[in-house]
């Protein structure tokens, strides 16, 4: 296989789902650290996208190659090393019920084989990296609490805080606001650009809001006070963010490009996404 | 023109793989002995008192009934062989499986089913676990030893029963009804007396998991999935143990 540094890559992907296209011929590919944020209907496909990724859902044709390696064909088993580098927060944040808080960020932890090749992590190491990652999410006082007590936004970040325990080089969140109050929403997007911007991780986000998409193109973290700033063009660290805007319809991609070309895109579908985010 | 075959066939050969893999990771790692052992607590310890009363009245019932049938030939002092029969070989583990699928079917199913319709299982599987070990084969493994258990229970209790009407309603001794039924019994119906429930609970644990996880369309979905995790393997108990019997009695 040739030398590949792409941290995803599809080729020609299609999945049907009953008698309808998922996914249509859909090609794309992203590289390390760079964003990508993926907008559509409700139903063009954009869930199935993130789930053919991980290989949670198999492609009727088409290769996906994750992290240079072509995992199409993949077994459910040879699945769950690479599984194991990404991240993913599920829409209604995926969290098990029957498990704490603390159980729940701690779960890749404990079954992630591929993480504990250097011997099991012990218990207290675990809780550690259970409380920091809970702590990044400003919910350590959760930890004995179950998924049902809290509130629909707290349980999106406590899928954060799992789904970033392991430090994973690519992150895949799943429509993170969807159904959460503006304010709400903006935290979760706060937290998720800190996120990318502390430990330069490849991301993408699936959206069906444009003020999603604008602000992680638009900001980013800033160590020094702590605060998510507005961007400033020609600064050297600023530079590095780099977001791409794909748009999904009814399972084809159809725009790909920076958040400028979306505004200037003719297309009456893609213009939809973008006045509904900036009215 | 066989078209109207496909989908229960389909869903036959999605079962028996589910079933193989459920049975396959019994022998392999990572073993999950938490929830084997929460899953025995669930299952056994929270039907026991269902399953107790349950035995208790089919013994009650079968020493009524009987005695009426008996007194016509004089042969009340059979009574304890009837019951004894009756309640070891096919009563005490068709109406034991009966109530743990009525209770149990549905309740994994819906769980399960539950877990599947809020991406749970998908998260499960994202984050590195294989949702047939995790789930199914601990539920398969408890279900298949508890469901023995509460049979041989639920058989005792219902020799009690019998043998409480026929000292107080039928004049003969405890002593001599329950030393007929003891000698009534043979090596022939101890075995389908536990082979059966066995079986049967194999049924239950994957026909429960394989309707969860199939579940999909929302919190409607997980209603369907339990009606039809309880219908079809009540149906399936009843098909078993008639496909045993004739095995059995001709074993004679």
């Amino acid at each position: 296989m040739p030398q590949d540094d792409t941290v995803i890559r599809f080729e020609d992907v299609s999945l049907l789902y009953g008698d309808t296209h998922a996914l249509d011929h859909v090609s794309f590919f992203m590289k390390p650290g760079e964003t990508c944020v993926v907008l559509g209907a409700a139903g063009s496909g954009k869930t199935m996208l993130l789930k053919c990724t991980v290989g949670l859902v198999k492609p009727d044709s088409g290769r996906v190659i994750l992290f240079g390696r072509d995992v199409t064909n993949w077994t459910e088993n040879q699945m769950f090393d690479i599984r194991a580098k990404v991240g993913i927060l599920f829409q209604e944040g995926g969290l098990f019920d029957s498990l704490t808080i603390a159980e729940n960020v701690a779960y890749p932890l404990e079954n992630q084989h591929a993480l504990s090749n250097d011997g099991k992590l012990s218990e207290n190491a675990i809780l550690e990296r259970v409380r920091e990652s809970l702590r990044f999410v400003e919910l350590e006082h959760t930890l004995e609490k179950f998924p049902s007590e809290l509130s629909g936004g707290m349980r999106r970040r406590v899928g954060i805080a799992r789904a970033t325990v392991t430090e994973p080089p690519l992150v895949l969140y799943d429509s993170p606001t969807a159904g959460l109050d503006p304010i709400t929403a903006n935290t979760i997007i706060n937290l998720i650009i800190k996120e990318r911007d502390l430990r330069d991780t490849a991301a993408i986000m699936v959206t069906h809001r444009f003020l999603d998409g604008h602000l992680m193109a638009n900001f980013r973290y800033n160590p020094n006070n702590g605060n998510v700033e507005p961007v400033v063009h020609g600064r050297a660290e600023d530079s590095a963010v780099t977001t791409r805007f794909l748009v999904m319809k009814e399972g084809r991609l159809v725009f790909e490009g920076s958040e400028r070309e979306l505004l200037e895109n003719p297309d009456p579908y893609v213009q939809k996404f973008c006045r509904a985010g900036t009215s | 023109m066989l078209d109207f075959l496909k989908q229960p066939i389909e869903t036959f050969q999605e079962f028996m793989f589910l079933s193989g893999r459920a049975i396959r990771n019994i022998f392999r790692s990572p073993h999950y002995a938490d929830d084997i052992l929460l899953q025995m607590d669930v299952i056994g310890v929270g039907s026991l008192f269902i399953v107790t009363l349950i035995g208790f009245f089919s013994g009650v019932v079968m020493g009524l009934q009987m005695s009426r049938a008996l007194a016509t030939y004089g042969a009340q002092g059979k009574i304890g062989e009837i019951v004894s029969i009756t309640l070891v070989r096919e009563l005490g583990p068709v109406l034991t499986a009966l109530l743990v699928a009525g209770r149990n079917a549905s309740g994994i199913a819906s769980e399960i089913g539950s877990m599947r319709v809020t991406e749970q299982i998908d998260a499960m599987r994202a984050l590195g676990t294989d949702p047939t070990q995790k789930l199914v084969t601990p539920r398969l493994i408890a279900t298949a030893i508890v469901l023995p258990l509460l049979t041989v229970i639920a058989d005792f209790i219902g020799l009690l029963g019998g043998g409480f009407i026929a000292s107080a309603m039928m004049n003969i001794s405890f002593d001599q009804y329950w030393n007929s039924a003891w000698r009534a019994l043979e090596y022939n119906d101890l075995v389908q007396g536990l082979l059966k429930p066995f079986l049967f609970a194999i049924v239950i644990a994957l026909v429960g998991c394989y309707y969860g996880i199939k579940t999909s369309g929302g919190t409607q979905g997980v209603g369907r999935a339990t009606t039809k995790a309880v219908v079809v393997s009540s149906v399936w108990i009843f098909v078993i143990t008639s496909l045993l019997d004739p095995l059995f009695v001709n074993l004679q």
